[in-house]
């Protein structure tokens, strides 16, 4: 798992702001996230509120279709539920005009009546004639009622005074529900009213209810406007009592409301007030089954939803993640190029200084030369001090030293001319006794040994001088730091069969920890900050091997030493090539 | 054989033009290209030894100005720089001279071999 974290870290990872004093104005994992942040921002936010929308909509339509369908469903069977009590109204009229009210009041006639009823419509179950006054007149049934007075009954009062009354489901004749239907007839030739009144089993009336098919478990009954049950329901209360739905004030219209029940579920009712009637019709269903369509709706947005948030992040992170790296690489590149062309400038100022002190000293030197040199023709010539070996001793000896000097001048010169861009052709063993000669004295005196194991016939190759002394010079320096007193530095050169040679610089110094090397050639990357590194060097060096066209590798153990291995092509045009590209 | 030495710094040209006595090269000096010209006017120098940074006029200035008038003369030239590429551009090719300091059994071999 550390491993594939490892092989998956982007390279700008690891640069936290402790690395560098210049680094503290990249923070590329605060880029990196802020990026991610935005991108998620910007792309997930209209997505969720398109998905929050979606649902609401979706559920929304649901919702009013399922009142729609129940409102419809409520209104046909209010429908059929008003004409059903409608026909049986109509059918008593139809026997009052067709035999006569006069003759309906004779029992044979009357139990005729009923039994045409009974055959035509069924479920009449009596049938009797109540005069004005509410005497039952005439009375053809199960019960003795003959000559019972009706008129203190609301029944009767509703149907003198509207022509129909229908009474409210109750337990008759042998226990079983009934109901009551009347209607005002009047006799054609007294012109006096009766009332027709039959009872009526509730079989049919239930059936009508009963038989509607309603999706999903609903339950169509009717009840009183005390909320009573008048038909069977399957879930609210049984027969004749008080239903455990709260019944809705009246309304001419059908309507549809969402309730909590008295089990605590939710229900979409549907009711309808029945003109002229006590009865409400309600169709009630469970709100949760009407919504069943949504849940898969919800499961597949979800999916849809979760899926596309996964595909975002992933390619956001990705590019984002791209997008940090390339820039951490083109800054880094960018600072190497700026700094390399600062530590250019910077060597290129200090060779000017020794090209002007140089040549400064050197009118003086030739003077002392010229002058050391007349002395010594002067005590060579003229025989009278030619024995004394001591003046010449000293003479000799400033000579010398104006050689030196002389030497030391033409070495800076040289420097001084080969900070500008010039390929030559180099002896490497020439390049590498220059470069030694300037840390000699310092290899003096730590004791420090240096081997150098450079065949003579090593050929001449085309490079910059200039360049390759800096380069040899840094790491022989690197070395110099990483070693204690007495160490060894050792410095060889080999050519191999591809045109190219291999140069190594080898010290058994401190060595450089594994969690370092692949960072040793980063801009300012320095364990020696604290002893005044500037994390340059080997970034400096890195490029310039670069520019000339060559390779740089490092191998390194703790406590060992490090050797730094550059390969350079033997021919020079490969190296122009090179630094065009960079 | 005469040698004429010119160079801007007194001290080195006249001990020089002292050393050359010695080894048997009879050398006069001036110490500026006004003054050379004027004694090679009076005495006919084989061969002209020219510092190439003087004062108003310059060794190569200096070295046309004598080859007009007397085209006979050699000329050898002494360079501070230090530097044999700065020298070279500044100067036709095939052209002596020495890097100062210079060892002067250098400068006398130089002066035999161009004379000859």
């Amino acid at each position: 798992m550390a491993s594939l974290m490892e092989k998956v870290r982007p390279q700008f990872w690891d640069t936290g702001s402790d690395v560098g004093a210049g680094k503290s104005l990249f923070n590329y994992r605060r880029i990196w996230r802020f990026a991610i942040f935005l991108l998620a921002l910007v792309a997930l936010v209209p997505l969720m509120v398109m998905a929050f929308i979606d649902y609401n909509v979706t559920r929304h339509s649901l919702e009013s279709e399922n009142l729609l369908r129940t409102s419809r469903t409520t209104s046909n069977t209010r429908r059929t539920v008003a004409y059903f009590l409608k026909e049986r109204t109509k059918a008593l009229d139809f026997l009052a005009q067709e035999q006569g009210v006069e003759a309906l009041r004779d029992n044979k006639n009357l139990a005729k009546g009923l039994a045409s009823l009974q055959q035509s419509f069924g479920g009449f179950v009596d049938i009797g004639v109540i005069d004005d006054r509410g005497r039952q007149i005439a009375y053809i049934g199960p019960y003795d009622l003959l000559g019972r007075n009706y008129s203190g009954q609301e029944g009767f009062a509703t149907t003198m005074a509207h022509g129909t009354y229908i009474s409210r489901v109750f337990l008759g004749f042998r226990d079983e529900p009934h109901l009551v239907v009347s209607r005002k007839v009047r006799d054609s030739e007294t012109g006096e009213d009766f009332i027709l009144r039959a009872t009526l089993d509730t079989d049919q009336f239930n059936s009508i209810l009963t038989n509607l098919d309603l999706p999903g478990g609903g339950d169509a009954f009717v009840v009183d406007r005390d909320g009573i049950i008048q038909t069977p329901s399957k879930e609210h209360g049984s027969l004749l009592t008080k239903v455990d739905l709260a019944i809705p004030g009246y309304s001419d219209s059908t309507r549809v409301e969402q309730v909590r029940g008295g089990d605590g579920m939710a229900y979409t009712v549907g009711y309808a007030y029945i003109h002229d009637t006590p009865f409400i019709v309600l169709v009630v269903k469970h709100t949760r089954e009407l919504m069943k369509p949504l849940q898969t709706i919800r499961m597949e947005l979800l999916w849809i939803l979760i899926t596309s948030i996964i595909v975002i992040l992933l390619v956001i992170v990705g590019v984002a993640t791209y997008m940090v790296n390339k820039i951490y690489i083109a800054d880094q590149t960018r600072a190497r190029t700026l700094h390399r062309m600062e530590h250019t400038n910077r060597m290129a100022s200090i060779g000017r200084l020794a090209a002007g002190v140089a040549h400064e000293i050197n009118n003086p030197l030739a003077i002392i030369n010229e002058k050391a040199g007349l002395i010594h023709d002067l005590f060579t010539y003229k025989q009278e001090y030619a024995l004394d070996e001591r003046l010449l001793g000293n003479i000799d000896s400033i000579l010398n030293s104006v050689l030196r000097c002389g030497k030391i001048t033409k070495r800076l010169l040289s420097f001084a001319r080969h900070i500008d861009v010039e390929t030559d052709e180099i002896e490497f063993k020439d390049l590498a006794n220059e470069v030694v000669d300037f840390l000699r004295k310092e290899a003096e005196y730590r004791s420090i040994t240096i081997e150098m194991d450079i065949p003579e016939k090593l050929p001449p190759f085309i490079s910059d001088r200039g360049k390759l002394q800096q380069i040899f010079l840094n790491l022989v320096n690197n070395a110099f730091q990483a070693m204690n007193d007495g160490g060894h530095l050792s410095i060889s050169a080999r050519e191999t069969a591809w045109d190219q040679l291999v140069f190594t610089v080898a010290d058994d110094g401190c060595g450089i920890p594994e969690s370092d090397i692949k960072r040793i050639f980063d801009p300012f990357f320095s364990t020696k900050k604290k002893t005044g590194g500037t994390g340059l060097g080997l970034s400096i060096t890195y490029g310039l091997v670069q520019e000339l066209g060559g390779t740089m590798t490092v191998e390194s153990e703790v406590g060992k030493g490090t050797t730094f291995t550059i390969i350079m092509p033997l021919k020079g045009d490969n190296t122009e090539d090179m630094t065009d590209k960079a | 054989m005469k040698v004429l030495l010119v160079d801007d710094e007194v001290e080195l040209v006249s001990a020089m033009a002292e050393r050359l006595g010695f080894r048997d090269v009879d050398a006069d000096w001036a110490d500026n290209g006004e003054s050379a010209l004027a004694m090679a006017e009076e005495t006919a120098y084989d061969v002209a030894v020219l510092d190439m940074k003087m004062p108003r006029l310059s060794g190569l200035e200096l070295m046309e100005l004598l080859a007009e008038r007397h085209p006979d003369m050699k000329f050898i030239f002494l360079s501070g720089h230090g530097s044999e590429a700065d020298f070279k551009a500044g100067c036709a090719a095939g052209c002596n001279y020495l890097i100062k300091p210079i060892q002067l059994e250098d400068l006398v071999a130089l002066i035999h071999k161009v004379a000859a």
